[in-house]
């Protein structure tokens, strides 16, 4: 007859098991030996996922190896588990005395802000920065930069190239959750698709109201599958793996669909349009490049289509998605827009008044 | 609305009933033999990334592995509820975490990737009308199975009077190791669905589905029945503010994305104001047996 079960017991069981996990998702170090002599030191936080998310993290990874490879840097990175660990891990890094501290994500704003101001000798970067409270956007501390991206702009063209490609005068935005930021990508599109087809519909949707509504393919199957049955031609997404189960819907229907944030043609070849890509990878290299020569500058940046900051997958004639005159028109209103010509709308409300 | 938009609806209704309908049945059959089984949405994220590991060999490899791994994260489980008598709700919450763990793990482990596998193209075909019907189905057979059988009213003699049921010669420990491992079959099928409909494996991809399960089970009773009517409730809910927002209708998002939430507050109002009539947890529920 087995023992009975006393608390004891069943919190011993309970800690090997949670034990187990944590040891699963700990902390994990990439380091590159020691540094050279006077090399820049530069260390980078990722967001949940980490490495391989094919998406954010991916592309700033990319932005520090060409840092090395070009600039002769040193780097660490830091693959946080969850929550806590990621102020401990730019905490941490900022404690060692790093040049550069880079956190990727909106996710680390707050968090970041808090550190930045702990240690002002240290020089700070986040990605997608997001920090806002009842006054409004708050700036960065001088130490800390903010790296922000007009999705909008990215989305604008994207618009376009998904109006020029609908028959059916119809097109499909999935949103994951319902954020201002993610509204920017939707008010972009919205303002592409009405610039070169006035009486297009736009069916939009969001997958929810919290931040599991990026990580629902069954949900964004069945949203791209009902804007599909309704006449969409193509779906724009922009709601993380959510976004996955819409490029599942494309092939069940053999339709089209835009990847967002990074060129995500091999999700779905052949039903992939194009992509509006955020070039993470440009914004975190010219971070470092600045700190290298001394003219880092805390504060806002902004990277748009002037900067390229942001831009749609074009890879003619290999894929065959985007004829000759799309193209044409589509890099008329990129023109525009940097020249200044056209600006982009970033909320849903200016794009339909009232 | 068109005949068409309502049948599509119900298409939707359907297919994301599924996992609902599946891991309430798992919630059901453990808790009636009373064992308290909050390891759902681990269980229905380990079948899937394990059905997902099948994959390359076949759907049939793929839905093994699935089946495969539920019935093994249900036996420990069963081990650390049933005769190691540990706590089932501090159990649960352990498995949940390791298999949120576990599946993270190797998905980096195995894809080298911390978002999701590649496409699965063995999975191809069409195979929304087999689990639908095969989840109904396993709703009618647990009905039968609980209510009309020797083996279902030792299971439920278990979840109400364990000494009594061992009285009179029941045996109690194997009757519910039984019933858990039923459950983590049950459930594994909602799993495995899901990363059939995908063709691939996601990170998270169970999104809360085995929580929202726990909930239709207590919705529908305790009972099989009860159970699938409540999961279609929940997936009826979610189709809507689906299928609505396809429609363009000038409705505020918001609106439409509370509606999943006001028809649950809704449902379970009028479930208290009908009172405990069938709705009473089994009554040994939680409580191991020497």
């Amino acid at each position: 007859m087995a023992r009975p079960a006393t608390p004891a017991r069943c919190i011993a069981i309970t800690l090997a098991l949670v034990a187990l996990n944590a040891g699963l998702l700990a902390v994990r170090w990439h380091g590159r030996g020691a540094p050279a002599e006077g090399a820049l030191r530069v260390g980078l936080v990722f967001d949940v996922g980490g490495r391989g998310d094919k998406s954010f993290n991916d592309a700033a990874y990319a932005g520090v190896a060409r840092a090395q490879a070009e600039l002769g840097i040193y780097a660490e990175f830091i693959e946080p588990g969850e929550g806590s660990d990621r102020e401990s891990g730019i905490r941490l890094l900022a404690a060692r005395g790093f040049d550069l501290v880079i956190g990727v994500g909106f996710i680390f704003s707050d968090d970041m802000i808090g550190v930045a101001r702990d240690y002002p000798q240290v020089r700070f970067a986040c990605v997608d920065y997001a920090k806002f409270d009842e006054h409004g956007f708050v700036l960065p501390p001088p130490n800390m930069v903010a790296l922000k991206f007009r999705e909008e702009e990215g989305s604008y063209l994207v618009g376009a190239v998904a109006a020029l490609r609908s028959p059916a005068r119809t097109v499909g935005f999935v949103g994951g959750m319902d954020i201002p930021l993610i509204r920017k990508f939707e008010a972009g599109y919205r303002a592409g698709v009405r610039r070169v087809c006035p009486d297009c519909r736009v069916l939009v949707a969001y997958a929810g109201t919290s931040s599991d509504a990026f990580k629902n393919p069954a949900r964004g199957k069945e949203l791209a599958l009902a804007q599909y049955a309704a006449g969409a031609d193509v779906v724009f997404h922009a709601a993380g793996s959510t976004g996955l189960g819409v490029f599942e819907a494309a092939r069940e229907r053999g339709r089209l669909a835009i990847g967002v944030d990074a060129d995500q043609w091999d999700e779905a070849p052949g039903h992939l349009l194009t992509s509006m890509t955020k070039q993470v990878d440009v914004s975190v290299l010219e971070t470092i490049r600045a700190v290298r020569e001394g003219r880092f500058q805390g504060g806002l940046r902004v990277f748009g289509l002037r900067e390229g900051g942001v831009d749609y997958v074009y890879d003619e004639p290999r894929r065959g998605m985007i004829p000759a005159d799309v193209r044409a028109q589509v890099e008329a209103l990129r023109a525009e827009i940097i020249a200044g010509r056209v600006r982009v709308p970033s909320t849903p409300a200016e794009v339909d008044p009232g | 609305m068109s005949a068409s938009w309502l049948l599509g609806l119900g298409v939707t209704t359907l297919r994301l009933g599924v996992p609902y309908i599946m891991a309430a049945l798992g919630g059901t059959v453990s808790e009636r033999a009373g064992v308290i089984n909050i390891a759902l949405e681990g269980l229905l994220l380990l079948s899937a990334l394990a059905a997902a590991l099948g994959a390359p060999h076949g759907a049939a490899a793929a839905a093994l592995a699935g089946l495969g791994a539920g019935l093994a994260a249900a036996a420990v489980f069963g081990l650390l509820t049933v005769l190691l008598r540990a706590n089932q709700v501090v159990c649960g919450v352990a498995m949940f975490l390791l298999a949120d763990g576990l599946s993270r793990f190797l998905l980096k482990v195995v894809y080298g990737s911390t978002s999701n596998s590649p496409r699965l193209g063995q999975l191809e075909g069409h195979w929304a009308p087999l689990f639908v019907t095969g989840a109904l189905l396993a709703g009618l057979l647990l009905h039968g199975l609980l209510g009309a059988t020797t083996f279902g009213l030792r299971l439920r003699a278990v979840g109400e009077h364990p000494a009594a049921a061992r009285s009179l010669g029941v045996p109690v420990h194997r009757v519910r190791l039984l019933a858990v491992l039923l459950s983590g079959l049950l459930t594994s099928v909602g799993g495995i669905w899901l990363v059939f409909d995908q063709r691939q494996f996601v990170a998270l991809m169970s999104g809360g589905r085995g929580f929202i399960a726990l909930a239709a089970m207590i919705f529908g009773g305790w009972r099989p029945l009860g159970a699938v009517g409540a999961a279609l409730l929940f997936a009826l809910a979610e189709a809507l503010a689906v299928r609505l927002q396809a429609q363009g209708l000038p409705l505020p998002n918001y609106a439409v994305q509370m509606l999943p939430c006001g028809l649950t507050l809704v449902a379970l109002g009028l479930r208290g104001a009908m009172g405990t009539r069938g709705s009473r947890p089994p009554a040994a529920l939680g409580q191991p047996l020497d």
